[in-house]
């Protein structure tokens, strides 16, 4: 490699944080984007790299025997111990890291510097590989009751939300600009997701400006638009995915929730999901639980449930499960937000359409799922991930969240996912690397500011291209499962080893089935391959064929789909997929 | 006795059968001496339950007017209901089950009733002798030999007749040692390391008395296992005060002023009752449907079930690490030698030694190292966790083995030649089955009860081709190394496939299990394919030449 090094330090140690096995000595380097750890003592060169975008904090450790530790934590939850000869040396690297790894400017983000060297139409290309219209398309939209509408080109309506937004046919402008000024940061309910088979919509906005007694009429029409946009249900809900309590003491400061009374047929209900504080501290409390040194089965259990974390995992998967149910079976309308309608809503957003759709489980779906419910309705990635010198508050694990929960989905269904845990732990991690332009910034409109579109990569492209290594080999096809109904009992929920103790991999499994079915998958194309081309040999061939169960080519081709065999399951109307009670 | 005094409404009809996960059935019930049968009467879709009496671990009654319901609670820890009109039928019928689940003769239980459905190609009762064992060690070392010294149960009550002793040590040595170790337990190969001709002896406790009574027999006895000049590890599975604690009845352990060359290391494995309060409070936690993430977290941790499974892998490790990593050879006895002493050299076993890896080689080592070395099986098995009665002498020290070795294979998923499903059938017949092989709680007492001439082994049913195929792991790859399993926390997990069982649908995991048996499947039979071409290409080029050469 050749990037501009910026320091380089010998005779640095680094210590593994389990294994008592000597630690690795070796030189360390800085570059303009990576902290590059080259280890000298092992038989192999081995080299640890560290995006400093991925560098959460960096701590300088008392003096040791050994020398001058720092510490350094990882966004993607690497855990790094090195220790350096001299205070000097140690020093430096402290100082440059806590510089380079907290950029002021959002210029100085390695997205604009990240070349790949792509030629500009790949590059443009890359950016068009998911169109959401498309994806409304697919849903039946535009259509009587709902339209895809540029009122928001302007920013007009809510400088947070896309300039095109779908909104029902119904809903005036004066309805849409009258319930913006109704709605906490004119976050106006907007559709999610359109259930083709009954007209049951999912939508989401932020808390209205209710207070104690405030109404407004536009906002009251709005919704009456959307549970008239579906004919089917009288009623429609309304969900508050806060806890009440939060709700309730919003309406002192002029915010708060919708009153039953003023909205016609709605049904109001909150769910307890807590706010990004309380799911900073729980992550925070769960990675110390991460890193203690050999701790007890007990400690571990308590310090697991201490944390709160799996508790919150349940609520988010609830609402998801609330949310899909009430779509799908009592056919009714839902509008979710929360405060700014931007976190927690778009955590169960996304995860109620990733239950009802099988196609935001594919490789493209998911793709698309991400682009709609969070970068393009605002999720702000670059304060929940610190991606600038900010404030440290208004940092929160709400996207981990969701990307736990589309894992936790896995372990229930594992034939329902084109991709494997892989491909949410690169997502994972180019959510925090900057790398790519995708999750820069806080909304649509600041990414247009910052000109990413013209100056930057999709991360797309580059993942679809991985596809070999990130599929999930278990997978049955996108007509295999339609809904899913996962159980959301406690018991089901498992710790995540995979995430937040990825880089310790003294405790994984030792074999990995999944490389040894992606190895599988590939040899059979190989084999399939060898085969054909060696009948091709034996054109003057006659008497028996070898090897019974695969006779000849074409009749081998339906054999080969035996153990990929979407069509095997894809007859008819495709089941609903229940694992067990709810919660309801 | 007949059965049938037990039975006095042998049949029911319009009973309602409730399971977890399934629609409610309606069928007719029939009580047999050693089955409970329910079959759903539609024509469409019959549904058969067969329950073995003895599978049944509690069973619990309620009345809502004259319709009658029975809980039943399996050894197995699947819970089912059933609702049957009339309060004179359900009363007879759950006084029957009661009074067939807790049969008190063993020559009752239904494997002396069983007749196989089954051609037996292989008597299992004589799959696994000592003597096979023996010639496979003699062919890598002379430096043992096989003792008949307790060919009448005279010398150890619990030990087979025959064992692997050092060489060195004749029978009269021997019947000495066995009078000082508890129970006449005295130290017996139990695995050898071809590696580096480390030995792994097992036993019980020395009976050394709080005078430090010593015995010369067995201090050579041991140090025959050591080369010259090294050192070996007794791993004692007590506490140290619970060791020193034992003097006073006689107990003990081997002090360092006998025994120079050794070592003595404490690592404690919990017993007994201990144990099966933390089973009993596991399942509890289990079937609990609350949907509080905390309580059922506070309830796992509580249970210390978990904490158990990691405190033995490690001990087992400690073991293996003594003998592969160390070249020491190790004796592992607590006090009594037929439980957690089992479990740390059955372990590491898995973790040394690739045939223990293999179906027959798990199912010998089942055979040597629990069966034969006297685990008190029917002791330890009569009850499950839903018992009520307080017995003191169960304890689910072999689930917890089995377990174990599911931990590792999860680990090593590619390392094994059996699959989960195998293991959990062991935990299954352990508790109830239709095969003698889990009766009695030692040889001598199988032998009394000829259970080789009267009942059939579980090894002549489970090593028939149909069987085995049920039982295999695709992913398996025949793996030479010793294999370190992680015991931190978070590489350990519940094992849902015996305790959430019943509790969630299994459905897609099953899929899931199906996929990847069908992908390798389908890659075996592909390479099959192509090399059976390549070879006829090669002999058709082959002919090409004879036929141009002349």
């Amino acid at each position: 490699f050749h990037p501009v090094l910026l320091l380089q330090v010998e005779n640095v140690k680094l210590l593994d944080r389990y294994a008592n096995r000597k630690a690795a000595t070796g030189t360390l380097y800085l570059t303009a984007t990576h902290l590059i750890y080259v280890d000298a003592s092992a038989e192999v060169r081995k080299e640890t790299w560290i995006l400093h975008h991925h560098i959460s904090s960096v701590e300088k450790l008392p003096l040791t025997t050994a020398g001058y530790p720092l510490l350094i934590h990882c966004k993607n939850f690497h855990v790094a111990h090195f220790v350096i000869g001299q205070e000097r040396d140690c020093h430096d690297v402290f100082t440059s890291l806590l510089k380079l790894s907290q950029p002021v400017k959002p210029e100085e983000l390695y997205a604009f510097s990240y070349n790949p060297k792509m030629s500009k139409e790949n590059r443009e290309m890359g950016w068009k590989l998911i169109d959401l219209k498309l994806d409304y398309q697919r849903m039946g939209i535009p259509n009587d009751y709902w339209e895809i509408t540029d009122i928001n080109k302007d920013y007009e309506v809510c400088s947070t939300y896309p300039p095109e937004i779908v909104v029902p046919r119904a809903a005036t402008k004066a309805v849409v600009m009258g319930s913006s000024r109704f709605r906490s940061r004119g976050r106006i309910p907007v559709l999610s997701y359109l259930y083709k088979e009954n007209n049951a919509a999912l939508c989401r906005c932020s808390q209205p400006l209710a207070g104690f007694s405030a109404r407004c009429l536009e906002d009251e029409q709005m919704l009456q638009a959307i549970r008239e946009a579906n004919p089917g249900s009288p009623f429609m809900y309304v969900v508050d995915t806060r806890p009440k309590l939060n709700a309730m003491a919003n309406r002192a400061a002029g915010k708060g929730y919708e009153n039953e009374d003023n909205y016609e047929n709605i049904r109001f209900k909150f769910i307890g999901i807590e706010n990004i504080h309380v799911m900073r501290s729980s992550l925070q409390k769960l990675l110390e639980v991460c890193e203690m040194k050999s701790p007890s089965m007990s400690d571990f259990l308590t310090g697991l449930e201490n944390s709160g974390w799996l508790r919150h995992i349940k609520a988010v998967m609830d609402a998801g499960v609330f949310l899909a149910k009430a779509v799908r079976e009592e056919r009714a309308s839902v509008l979710v937000h929360c405060s700014d309608g931007w976190d927690r809503t778009a955590q169960v957003c996304s995860l109620a359409g990733l239950l009802l759709d099988p196609f935001y489980r594919t490789f493209k779906g998911f793709m698309v799922l991400i682009e709609k419910e969070w970068i393009a309705m605002g999720h702000k990635f670059s304060h929940r991930c610190g991606h600038l010198d900010g404030d440290p508050k208004e940092v929160s694990p709400v996207f981990t969240q969701f990307v736990e929960c589309v894992w936790q989905l896995m372990q229930q269904f594992p034939c329902s996912f084109e991709f494997n845990e892989r491909f949410l732990l690169e997502i994972h991690d180019h959510v925090y690397s900057c790398q790519f332009g995708n999750f820069l910034g806080t909304c649509h409109k600041e990414r247009e500011e910052l000109r990413i579109f013209e100056k930057t990569h999709s991360l797309w492209p580059f993942l679809l291209q991985r596809k070999q290594e990130l599929r999930n080999p278990l997978y049955r096809g996108f007509t295999a499962y339609k809904e899913l109904q996962p159980n959301t009992l406690p018991f089901s929920f498992q710790f995540w080893c995979g995430m937040y103790n990825r880089f310790d991999k003294g405790m994984h499994p030792k074999q990995c089935v999944l490389d040894q079915l992606l190895s599988c998958m590939s040899q059979k194309v190989t084999l399939e391959d060898n085969a054909s081309e060696l009948e091709n040999k034996l054109p003057f061939l006659d008497g028996p064929v070898p090897s019974e169960g695969c006779s000849s080519p074409k009749a081998e081709a339906a054999a080969a789909k035996a153990p990929t065999p979407p069509q095997d399951f894809g007859q008819g109307a495709a089941p609903v997929l229940s694992n067990g009670p709810s919660l309801g | 006795m007949e059965f049938a005094e037990l039975i006095k409404t042998p049949r029911a009809d319009n009973v309602m059968l409730h399971r977890p996960f399934h629609p409610a059935v309606e069928g007719t019930l029939c009580l047999t001496g050693h089955h409970l049968i329910f079959s759903s009467r539609r024509q469409d879709n019959a549904e058969e339950l067969w329950l073995l009496h003895s599978n049944i671990d509690s069973i619990e009654k309620r009345f809502v007017g004259s319709l009658g319901t029975i809980i039943i609670k399996c050894k197995d820890l699947r819970i089912i209901q059933l609702d049957i009109p009339g309060m004179e039928e359900c009363l007879n019928i759950a006084s029957s089950i009661e009074a067939l689940s807790t049969l008190d003769s063993v020559t009752l239980m239904y494997p002396f009733f069983y007749r196989p459905m089954f051609e037996v190609l292989e008597d299992g009762w004589s799959s696994f002798l000592l003597e096979q064992e023996f010639e496979l060690l003699s062919s890598v070392t002379n430096e043992w030999r096989l003792s008949c010294v307790n060919k009448e149960f005279s010398v150890c009550p619990s030990y087979p007749p025959v064992v692997i002793v050092p060489k060195c040590v004749d029978d009269e040595a021997l019947r000495k040692v066995a009078l000082f170790r508890h129970g006449g337990r005295f130290p017996v190969l139990s695995y050898y390391h071809k590696k580096n001709g480390m030995a792994m002896m097992r036993s019980s406790q020395p009976l050394t008395g709080t005078n430090g009574r010593r015995c010369k027999e067995d201090e050579k006895l041991i140090n025959a296992t050591l080369r010259s000049g090294r050192r070996g590890f007794v791993i004692d599975t007590r506490p140290l005060n619970v060791a020193q604690q034992a003097r006073a009845k006689g107990g003990g352990f081997e002090q360092e002023v006998h025994y120079p060359q050794w070592r003595r290391i404490h690592k404690y494995i919990e017993r007994f009752n201990i144990l099966q309060e933390s089973f009993i409070k596991l399942v509890e936690a289990c079937n609990d449907q609350s949907h509080n993430m905390d309580r059922w977290l506070s309830k796992l941790e509580a249970s210390n079930w978990l904490t158990h499974i990691k405190e033995l892998l490690t001990a087992a490790c400690l073991a293996a690490q003594c003998i592969d990593r160390e070249g020491a050879s190790v004796l592992v006895h607590g006090s009594e030698g037929t439980d957690s002493t089992l479990q740390v050299t059955s372990l590491a076993q898995i973790i040394l030694d690739p045939r223990c890896r293999t179906i027959r080689g798990f199912e010998a080592l089942v055979v040597r190292e629990w069966l034969q070395a006297g685990h008190p099986f029917q002791q330890r098995c009569a009850q499950s966790a839903y018992s009520n009665s307080k017995q003191k002498w169960e304890a689910p020290v072999f689930l917890l083995f089995l377990e174990c070795v599911w931990q590792i294979h999860r680990q090593f998923p590619c390392s094994f030649e059996f699959n989960e499903q195998f293991l959990i059938m062991l935990f299954e017949h352990a508790y109830a089955s239709q095969f003698g092989t889990f009766l009695g709680n030692n040889e001598n007492e199988r032998a009394k009860l000829k259970l080789p001439q009267k009942t059939m082994s579980l090894w002549s049913w489970v090593n028939r081709p149909e069987e085995l195929s049920r039982f295999q792991n695709p992913l398996y790859e025949a793996n030479s190394l010793v294999i370190w399993p992680s015991v931190a926390p978070q590489s350990l997990q519940l094992w849902e496939g015996v305790f959430l069982r019943w509790n969630r649908p299994s459905r897609f995991l099953e899929e899931a299990e199906e996929e990847r048996i069908n992908i390798i499947k389908y890659n075996k039979e592909l390479q099959a394919k192509v090399n059976a071409l390549r070879r006829q290409l090669a002999e058709m080029e082959a002919d090409e030449e004879t036929q141009e050469e002349p």
